[in-house]
């Protein structure tokens, strides 16, 4: 199944990119998605548990992913 | 009850006439602005980014949370994205109430769970040239890794 990876401010500037067309097993988690962004050219700037959003919701790293999903890799938020 | 992200200037006196009701009491208007230093580095200018449909879902939910928390359907929020300069408003909240201590509490938690749960980022523009994302969370995480384990 393919998701798509968006990523923000320090991240993205890290890899260099904003968004990422992630391949993957069927019954992969987030943990999986984040392990293989890990595996691109500065993929090591992620931190060991990073906050994720699925399909603009937040989500924790242990839930399983769906063919089309969004995942956001957020870097700790500073509005206001 | 209304929230928006936005690029243009933010006007905290329409915001104000927006949340005029003859049934409050009390209004409360808090504008947070781009100030000049940070961390003892002086800050010339500021840029912020988000993840604009999340950020205006989260934005939503706050201000939903805040009106059925506080009494009042008189919330309104407005967050600037983009470039901006000294003494800018990023965020405008205006909140009334037939009484103060719940308008002031209303934009209270409206303002900390939108710098706690909104994903909007900003970089600082140094004097020195650099620019860099501020990260909230890097201080507790330096004291932490500095503790004796």
């Amino acid at each position: 199944m393919t998701v798509t990876a968006l990523l923000f401010a320090s991240y993205a500037d890290a890899l260099g990119r904003s968004s990422v067309s992630l391949t993957l097993p069927p019954g992969a988690t987030v943990s999986d998605a984040l392990d293989r962004l890990r595996e691109l050219p500065g993929g090591s700037a992620l931190p060991p548990s990073p906050l994720v959003a699925i399909n603009l919701a937040f989500a924790r790293t242990n839930v399983e992913l769906s063919p089309g999903d969004e995942l956001a890799v957020i870097p700790p938020v500073a509005g206001g | 009850m209304r929230s928006a992200i936005v690029t243009h200037p933010l006007d905290p006196a329409a915001l104000t006439a927006e949340v005029a009701n003859v049934a409050n009491g009390a209004t409360v208007v808090f504008v947070g602005t781009v100030r000049d230093m940070n961390d003892g580095r002086a800050v010339t200018g500021m840029e912020y980014t988000a993840y604009l449909p999340m950020a205006e879902r989260e934005l939503r939910r706050i201000v939903e949370e805040a009106a059925a928390r506080f009494g009042t359907n008189d919330v309104v929020v407005e967050h600037r994205i983009g470039e901006l300069g000294l003494g800018e408003a990023s965020v405008v909240i205006a909140v009334a109430h037939p009484h103060r201590a719940n308008a002031y509490d209303a934009s209270r938690y409206v303002i900390e769970a939108l710098k706690a749960r909104v994903p909007i980022w900003k970089r600082e523009w140094y004097a020195d040239g650099e620019r860099a994302w501020v990260d909230p969370t890097r201080a507790a995480r330096e004291a932490l890794a500095e503790e004796p384990s």
